[in-house]
């Protein structure tokens, strides 16, 4: 069940039909040769044949700009295809992220994809049955209303013999059919005067369907980014700086010329590689290249009291005021109790299991690029600036990269695999080592998060006052690494990075909710570049604003659940998931912390909500901590989950559990460690991730509801795991934790410091 | 440059190769089986786990001269989609992976681990993996699935 690939010009360049597909386990380079003469701009949006194209065997081959990360949305989005076609779920076949073959979508982020290009297909598909409809009663000569679909073949009700399949109907050539397509990218309305199905009948939509990718991914088959090969291919390996912004002042080529098969030093301005003609002869000549470096242009604060500093003491560049309510500070004024505090969340990493990857193919004019981009418009367009010649000459196209969770929107490896094939006019592969992953990849960036609240003479809450100080992503959308070393330079601050999960869920009668983005933006490359990352900035806010509110539920002996449920207000589904995850963990109304026990292991359980872009996750986190060593164990996680319509279930249970695993990890253990000129986590172990012995167990409760449409589930669920597992460090402790990771060391510290570690 | 001759998923094979390639590469790109992956190069994720003589290998540490005429395998030479081990059929199964980068790891240490010891407990498995590193976070259902092959 390998994954095929239709050459839409190979396709439709014949009207009698030929499609060619191709096994993914074959020779790839067969492949790739046959469609890499497809340049050009993008198909148009309002021709049907753009979305879609059916064979004359029945199947059908869906065109998608958005990409697999690794999540089954090729899965989830074929079976919205198929049901709306009332075609075989294995007939659809899903062609996507080639900017040759496909409408730009936008970018596969945010975990939007099924909630904005979900409806996006199904329209495309409710055109094409409309239309094969159309072309069936003229066939098979009656009225369209007495026709029936069933398996991608139409016949007459009630004289089932008399019948006629979509591919006899269609296969092998054009639509021909004119659709509305208004707004770009993930904003488009595809089809609206297409007439879709009642989500009652769906009998795809909904099912667990096995992912399509699976398989060969168990086995070899599957074709990765870094399983990329063309003919003539030489591979590359990058020469980063090792320290901020700095460039080569003198390089000894000599210092190279011994190792076989090197190919060309490539230097362009501050950018360096080296090309060979095998894999280890380029990364030897890339660890034994001599390079004088010049000192760095400028500094980064040098540890994380100055990080610190300079995040409570700069000037924003970004304000977000999305909640702003009554009057606080006259509420605080009046207020029998307030309570304040600071949070802080460091740097954090991606971690791509598989370094940055892409193959560059660039001539004069024209230049061929795969890559695991999730954003292959953007990155054709950045790769046009680069290279300096028109978009139209670009082609991307798209191939999996190893789960990147934001990292690769942008992705910068292309532009050093395009640089280096221009130089030697040759296609060439580059993958990065894990030292420049770790070192050079964007960053989750920092926060710190001030608290307020006030309490009246009844208990209750009549002030919030929420402030979150980090950076915005300079990175994500704007100039990259290679970029910047040839002299591009940023235009603007960069990307907000959000102001949600900061405690909107509750409604309090005075309420203020600002984030701050500070100046981080660098005109040359630093290695604590920032991006999104996964649910960006929300698990952060999140720890705080659940974290707080369990401070003060805590300190007015309130059971946390209880407390929550009477300020959420209208909103149903989140109080849904909030006493459903309950339930399910089988919480005991009772305040936090809870009761002393003797012994070195402490239990303690910790609970946090959030409504994320409409998606409702409450998370419930069981921990125990050691006493005498300071780690806390993640005994389980409980999670009720609400992301609308649920297309795969199977699938939302897969997102949950990574969600969970990757946020317990982040809580646990995560931290980017610095100094003033570099970055000092450059592997596994100087970063580490959760692993095996630590995963804790997970359940998940899923409320569907057919009704709506379809949310993402691929980043809501991390959001409120670290809120929770440090409300149940508190509760097991009566310590409160307010700064990620939760690492031995800083527990057993900061419960030493609270006189904690008498209390049993 | 030196011919080097190796015993790949049960056939002979000769490369001409640098001897002091790590085996990694040769299987990636001189012999074409993509299981085995490039994660770290440094032995701390498990991504280019091969079998060598019944041991899991950490393939992109160990030089390809130190591989000659012992036997390697590779997760191609477990099985294939149209012919899955009954390690990967249980993978399939259970749906046991997300971006499915680490999945090479995760069977070939699995498959190393079940040749010694046919019935480990979710301890021993949870021993055995620890240091198989997975950022998607499948460990359960890669748990799941191997209780499920051992059964």
């Amino acid at each position: 069940m390998a994954a095929r690939e239709v050459s839409r010009r190979g396709f439709l360049k014949t009207t009698g039909g030929l499609v060619v597909s191709f096994s993914f386990s074959g020779p790839v380079s067969r492949l790739l040769a046959q469609s890499s003469d497809l340049t050009g701009v993008e198909p148009e949006a309002t021709q049907l044949d753009s979305w879609l194209a059916v064979a004359p065997n029945g199947g059908v081959t869906v065109f998608t700009s958005k990409v697999e990360l690794g999540t089954g949305i090729e899965t989830a989005l074929a079976q919205i295809v198929a049901d709306e076609l009332d075609v075989p779920f294995q007939k659809i076949q899903m062609d996507w992220g080639d900017t040759a073959k496909s409408v730009d979508q936008g970018m596969t982020v945010a975990s939007r994809t099924l909630e904005r290009a979900g409806p996006q297909l199904r329209q495309a598909a409710a055109a094409a049955r409309q239309q094969l409809l159309k072309l069936a009663a003229a066939r098979l000569e009656v009225p369209g209303e007495r026709l029936t679909v069933r398996d991608g073949v139409v016949s007459v009700t009630g004289n089932e013999g008399k019948k006629v399949s979509y591919g006899e109907l269609i296969g092998g050539k054009r639509f021909n059919l004119k659709i509305t397509a208004t707004g770009e990218g993930w904003d488009m309305k595809v089809a609206p005067e297409a007439r879709a199905k009642d989500p009652k009948d769906y009998k795809i939509v909904g099912t667990s369907v096995p992912r399509i990718d699976l398989p060969p991914k168990f086995t070899g088959e599957y074709t990765y980014i870094q399983d990329v090969r063309v003919p003539g291919m030489l591979h590359g390996r990058v020469v980063r700086p090792p320290v901020v912004n700095s460039k080569p002042a003198s390089i000894d080529e000599s210092s190279i010329r011994h190792i076989s098969g090197v190919v060309k030093l490539v230097q362009q301005e501050n950018f360096l590689g080296v090309v060979a003609e095998t894999e280890w002869a380029a990364i030897q000549a890339a660890r034994a290249l001599k390079v004088t470096w010049s000192p760095p242009a400028e500094k980064l604060p040098a540890n994380k009291d100055e990080l610190d500093a300079y995040l409570k003491n700069t000037k924003s560049v970004i304000d977000m005021n999305p909640v702003k309510k009554g009057n606080v500070e006259e509420a605080l004024s009046r207020a029998t109790r307030t309570f304040q505090a600071t949070y802080r969340w460091p740097f954090q990493l991606h971690g791509m299991l598989g370094p940055s990857c892409a193959v560059a193919d660039v001539l004069a004019d024209r230049a061929t690029i795969w890559t695991g981009t999730q954003a292959p418009f953007m990155t054709r367009d950045k790769l046009a600036t680069l290279l300096g010649i028109p978009k139209k000459n670009v082609r991307v196209i798209h191939k999996e990269a190893a789960g990147c969770y934001g990292r690769l929107e942008p992705d910068d490896v292309p532009e050093d695999a395009a640089l280096m094939s221009r130089a030697v006019g040759r296609p060439v592969r580059v993958q990065w080592m894990r030292e420049d992953e770790h070192g050079w990849s964007p960053k989750g960036p920092p926060h710190l998060i001030s608290v307020r609240a006030g309490v009246d003479t009844q208990g209750k809450v009549i002030a919030w006052d929420y402030l979150d100080r980090s950076f915005p992503w300079t990175d994500a959308r704007g100039v990259l690494l290679a970029s910047r070393q040839v002299g591009l330079k940023p235009t603007d601050p960069g990307f907000p990075n959000g102001a949600t999960s900061a405690g909107e869920v509750y409604q309090f009668e005075n309420q203020k909710i600002a984030a701050q983005n500070l100046p981080w933006q660098t005109a040359g490359p630093i290695p604590l570049r920032t991006c999104n990352l996964r649910s960006p900035g929300q698990p952060a806010r999140c720890f705080a604003s659940e974290g707080f509110i369990d401070e003060v539920a805590s300190a007015l002996g309130i059971d946390a659940v209880q407390f929550r449920l009477r300020y959420i207000g209208e909103n149903k589904r989140l109080r849904e998931v909030l006493v459903a995850a309950a339930q399910k963990a089988g919480w005991k109304d009772r305040p936090s912390p809870a009761p002393a026990s003797a012994g070195p292991k402490l239990l303690g359980r910790g609970v946090a909500i959030t409504d994320r872009a409409g998606a409702m996750v409450a998370v419930v986190a069981e921990v125990e901590v050691d006493k005498p060593t300071g780690k806390v164990a993640v005994k389980r996680i409980t999670v009720a989950h609400d992301c609308g319509r649920i297309v795969n279930p199977d699938g939302v249970r897969m997102q949950i559990d990574g969600n969970v695993i990757q946020g317990v990890s982040r809580t646990l253990l995560e931290e980017v460690q610095f100094d003033a000129i570099s970055v000092k986590s450059l592997d596994w172990k100087s970063y580490p991730i959760l692993t095996f012995q630590e995963i804790p167990a997970i359940e998940s409760v899923l409320i569907n509801r057919p009704e709506m449409e379809a949310l993402g589930a691929g980043e809501p669920s991390i959001v409120p795991v670290p809120a929770a597992i440090a409300n149940a460090v508190f509760d097991a402790t009566g310590v409160r934790f307010r700064e990620v990771p939760l690492t031995p060391q800083r527990v057993l510290s900061t419960l030493k410091g609270a006189g904690a570690l008498s209390r049993a | 440059m030196a011919r080097i001759s190796l015993k790949v998923n049960g056939r002979s094979r000769v490369v001409d190769t640098d001897p002091s390639t790590p085996l990694l590469y040769v299987l990636r790109d001189e012999l074409g089986l993509n299981g085995p992956k490039f994660g770290c190069g440094l032995s701390q994720c498990g991504c280019c786990t091969v079998i060598v003589d019944g041991n899991a290998v950490r393939s992109c540490s160990m030089a390809v001269s130190n591989a000659q005429n012992r036997n390697i395998t590779t997760l191609e030479g477990l099985g294939s989609v149209a012919r899955p081990h009954r390690l990967q059929k249980a993978f399939i199964d259970e749906q046991a992976a997300q971006c499915g980068y680490c999945m090479n790891g995760m069977i070939m240490n699995t498959k190393a681990l079940l040749d010694k010891n046919p019935h480990p407990t979710e301890a021993e498995i949870r021993r055995a993996l620890d240091g198989i590193l997975c950022r998607c976070g499948s460990h359960l259902r890669v748990l799941r699935a191997i209780q499920r092959a051992t059964v």
